[in-house]
C-alpha cells in the first residue's frame, strides 16, 4: 500500500495565529480509513480548532490538510463537504423552525444549487433514506414534529443524523455526548459505535470511559502542539499527558 | 407516515388565496369609485415590494431598507418609456429642441443621452422593469454576501444606496427629472392610461400581476430553497457545513424580491402617472418594510393585507392629521414588533383560527360521527 492510499486525511504542520497567538501550532496526524481518532486535551488546547481548520470554518496560517486528493486548505466549506467531510458542532445546530423530516431533507446530498433546490421534489428514496435514518437516530415516531421540541439529546441525535445521510468519509463530532443525561449518553454510545464502523472519525470528548471505548488511537493536545499520540494504554502511561491533563 | 404527498396548496392555502382574489377582484372594485380603486390600486403597487420583503426578510432573515431603490428603478424605466411617448416633436414643439422630454429643455440639454434612446421601444422597458432592478440587486448581493455581510450592516448598507440613488435622481436634473421626477405621462403604446377606464383597466392588471407574484412567491417558499431559505435564517453555519454556498441562495432571494420590487414600480408609474425620487429614498424604502411587519413577515398574503391596510389609514389619517401621520406609523411598528411580532398573520393563525377549529370540532362533536380529533389536528397546523 502506497503513503497516498494508505491515509484517508493528511495534517501537515497545520499552524493557525490569531493576532500572534498560535492556536494551533505545527499539528501533523495522519487519518486511516476505518478509523476513530479521538482527540483529548485541556480546555484551550485547540481541539476544537483543528475541526475548524480542517472544514474550513477557520482559515489556517500555514500548513496543509489533504483529505485523498484534496487540497482542503484551499476550498470553499461547502466544496469541502462535498468532497466527503462532516462536521458537527459542540452546541445542536438543528433548524429549529422545521420538522425533524425536514431537517434531515435539507441535508439529503441532493440539490444543492439554487436552481437545484427549486426542482427538488420529494420522491421514493428520499423517503425511504429519512426514515431509515430517523430510524438510527431514535426519532423515527417524531418525523413531523418541529426540531425547536426536542430535548437536547435529540438535538444532537438529529444533527448526527444530518451528518449521517450524507454519509461523509471522514466524520468530525465535537464532544457528541457533553451535556446528556446517563440514559442518552448510553444511547449515543451505541449511536456512535454503530456509525463509525464504516468510515473515518475525529471525535473530540472529555468522558475517558467513552473514549476508551470507542478510540482507535488517540492525539492529546496541549496549547495547540501535539503532547501524545497513540493508543489509548499508550497515552494513559505517557508522564507528559498524566502532568497536564489526566493529573496524578 | 407517509410524506408522499406534499401538493404545492394545502387547503387553508386555496382558501387564502381565493379569500384575496375575491376582496381585490370582486369587493373592492363593487364598492369603490374610479377614484378610490386607482388609490388601492397604488397600495397594492406595494403589495409587490411587500411579498418580496417577505421573503427576503420572513423566511431568509435578509432585512434590506432599500427596497425603494428596486421599486424605483422598475418605476423609473416605465416613466422614461411614457416620457418618450408623450415627448414626440408635436406635443413639445414649443422647446427649444422638440422632440426630448421637457425637463432636458428646460435644463438646456439639446439631444437625448444615449442610455435613454433604448426607452423608445416598450419591449426592452418592460424587460428593463425586471432586470434593471435585478442587476443592480445581483451586484450588492454578490458585494455584500460573498463577504458574508449580514444583519444590520446589511441592512444599513442598502439604507445607504436607498440614500445615494435619491441624491442622484435629484442631482442629475437634466437626465432624470430631478426632485421632481417624471411627470405629465400620457399614453401606453398609443393607449391613454388617464381615463377612468384605463384605470380600471390597469387595477386589474396590476391585480393580476400581484397574484403572478404571488404565485411565485408561494412556488419558492414551498420548494426546499424556501426550507433552505429558514434553515439559513436559525443556523447559518449548519446550511455552510452541510453542503450549501449560503451567498448564492441569499443572492438569488435578494435579486428575487428585487425583481418584485420593479414590477410594482412599473404598475405604479402607469397608475398614478408619475415616477419621482420620493418614492426611492430612505422612507418610503422604510415603509415597505412596515408594510411587510404588519402584515406579518412570515406569510407572503399578509404581507398584501398589510400593504393594504396600512396605506389606507395612510391616507384616511394623513387627510385629517397630515403632521401627525409619521409618528403614527413608528407607533404602528413598535406597536407591532412588541404586540405581534407575526403581525396580521400572526393574529390570524394564532388567535383566530385556533378559535375557528375548536367552534369548528365542537359543532362537530354535537353530531355523532367520531373523526373530530383529525379535523381538530388539521386546523391548529
Amino acid at each position: 500500500m502506497t503513503f497516498q492510499e494508505r491515509y484517508l486525511l493528511k495534517v501537515e504542520g497545520l499552524t493557525v495565529s490569531f493576532d500572534g497567538f498560535k492556536a494551533v501550532d505545527d499539528l501533523s496526524f495522519y487519518i486511516e480509513p476505518n478509523e476513530c481518532r479521538v482527540i483529548i486535551g485541556p480546555n484551550g488546547a485547540g481541539k476544537t480548532t483543528v475541526l475548524d481548520l480542517i472544514c474550513g470554518r477557520t482559515r489556517a496560517t500555514d500548513g496543509s490538510v489533504t483529505f485523498r486528493d484534496n487540497e482542503l486548505l484551499k476550498m470553499r466549506e461547502d466544496q469541502i463537504v462535498h468532497a466527503g467531510v462532516g462536521r458537527k458542532f459542540q452546541t445542536p445546530s438543528v433548524y429549529e423552525d422545521l420538522t425533524v423530516f425536514e431537517n434531515l431533507e435539507i441535508s439529503y446530498p441532493s440539490g444543492y444549487s439554487v436552481f437545484g433546490a427549486l426542482a427538488f421534489r420529494r420522491n421514493e428514496n428520499v423517503q425511504q433514506r429519512i426514515n431509515e435514518i430517523a430510524e438510527t437516530i431514535f426519532l423515527e415516531d417524531m418525523l413531523s414534529e418541529k426540531a425547536a421540541f426536542l430535548s437536547h439529546g435529540q438535538k444532537q441525535w438529529l444533527e448526527i443524523g444530518m451528518l449521517l445521510i450524507q454519509d461523509p468519509e471522514l466524520l468530525m463530532l465535537d464532544e457528541p455526548v457533553a451535556g446528556m443525561s446517563v440514559a442518552e449518553r448510553k444511547k449515543t454510545a451505541e449511536l456512535l459505535k454503530r456509525i463509525i464502523q464504516d468510515r473515518s472519525v475525529i471525535v473530540i470528548e472529555h468522558d475517558m470511559g467513552f473514549v476508551e471505548d470507542i478510540a482507535t488511537r488517540v492525539n492529546v493536545l496541549h496549547q495547540g502542539k501535539m503532547l501524545s499520540e497513540g493508543s489509548m494504554a499508550h497515552v494513559k502511561a505517557d508522564p507528559k499527558v498524566i502532568e497536564v491533563y489526566l493529573g496524578h | 407516515m407517509t410524506f408522499s404527498k406534499t401538493p404545492l396548496f394545502s387547503r387553508s392555502e386555496i382558501i387564502g388565496f381565493a379569500v384575496l382574489a375575491v376582496l381585490i377582484f370582486l369587493i373592492l372594485p363593487t364598492f369603490l369609485g374610479t377614484f378610490r380603486l386607482n388609490l388601492f390600486g397604488k397600495y397594492l403597487t406595494y403589495a409587490f415590494v411587500a411579498v418580496g420583503l417577505a421573503l427576503c426578510w420572513g423566511a431568509g432573515g435578509i432585512l434590506s431598507l432599500g427596497q425603494g431603490v428596486f421599486f424605483g428603478l422598475g418605476g423609473y424605466c416605465m416613466a422614461m418609456f411614457l416620457k418618450l411617448e408623450a415627448s414626440t416633436p408635436e406635443n413639445t414643439s414649443i422647446q427649444s429642441t422638440p422632440g426630448i422630454p421637457d425637463f432636458m429643455d428646460w435644463n438646456q440639454l439639446t439631444e437625448l443621452p444615449a442610455w435613454w434612446i433604448p426607452f423608445h421601444s416598450l419591449t426592452f422597458s418592460l424587460i428593463a422593469v425586471v432586470l434593471v432592478p435585478v442587476t443592480f440587486a445581483f451586484f450588492i448581493g454578490v458585494a455584500m454576501f460573498r463577504r458574508r455581510v449580514g444583519g444590520v450592516y446589511f441592512a444599513i448598507i442598502t439604507q445607504a444606496f436607498a440614500a445615494i440613488l435619491t441624491i442622484l435622481i435629484i442631482g442629475q436634473q437634466g437626465y432624470t427629472g430631478g426632485v421632481n421626477g417624471i411627470t405629465d405621462l400620457r399614453t401606453l403604446n398609443g393607449w391613454n392610461i388617464r381615463t377612468g377606464e384605463a384605470k380600471e383597466i390597469l387595477y386589474y392588471v396590476n391585480g393580476v400581476l400581484l397574484f403572478a407574484v404571488l404565485f411565485v412567491a408561494h412556488f419558492v417558499r414551498k420548494s426546499k430553497l424556501g426550507r433552505i431559505l429558514i434553515a439559513m435564517r436559525d443556523q447559518e453555519d449548519r446550511v455552510r457545513f452541510s453542503g450549501y454556498d449560503v451567498a448564492s441562495f441569499k443572492i438569488f432571494i435578494f435579486c428575487l424580491g428585487a425583481a418584485f420590487a420593479g414590477i410594482g414600480g412599473a404598475m405604479f408609474t402607469l397608475q398614478v402617472g408619475f415616477m419621482s425620487p420620493t418614492l426611492v429614498g430612505i422612507v418610503p424604502s422604510i415603509e415597505m418594510v412596515i408594510f411587510c411587519a404588519v402584515g406579518g413577515r412570515l406569510s407572503i398574503l399578509g404581507a398584501v393585507y398589510g400593504a393594504l391596510l396600512v396605506n389606507w389609514a395612510k391616507t384616511s389619517f394623513s387627510e385629517s392629521f397630515p403632521e401627525l401621520w409619521l409618528f403614527g406609523l413608528g407607533g404602528l411598528f413598535i406597536a407591532v414588533v412588541m404586540l405581534f411580532p407575526n403581525g396580521l398573520a400572526g393574529i390570524w393563525t394564532e388567535q383566530i383560527m385556533p378559535r375557528l377549529s375548536k367552534l369548528w370540532t365542537a359543532r362537530a362533536r354535537r353530531a355523532p360521527q367520531t373523526h373530530n380529533a383529525s379535523t381538530e389536528k388539521r386546523g391548529a397546523v
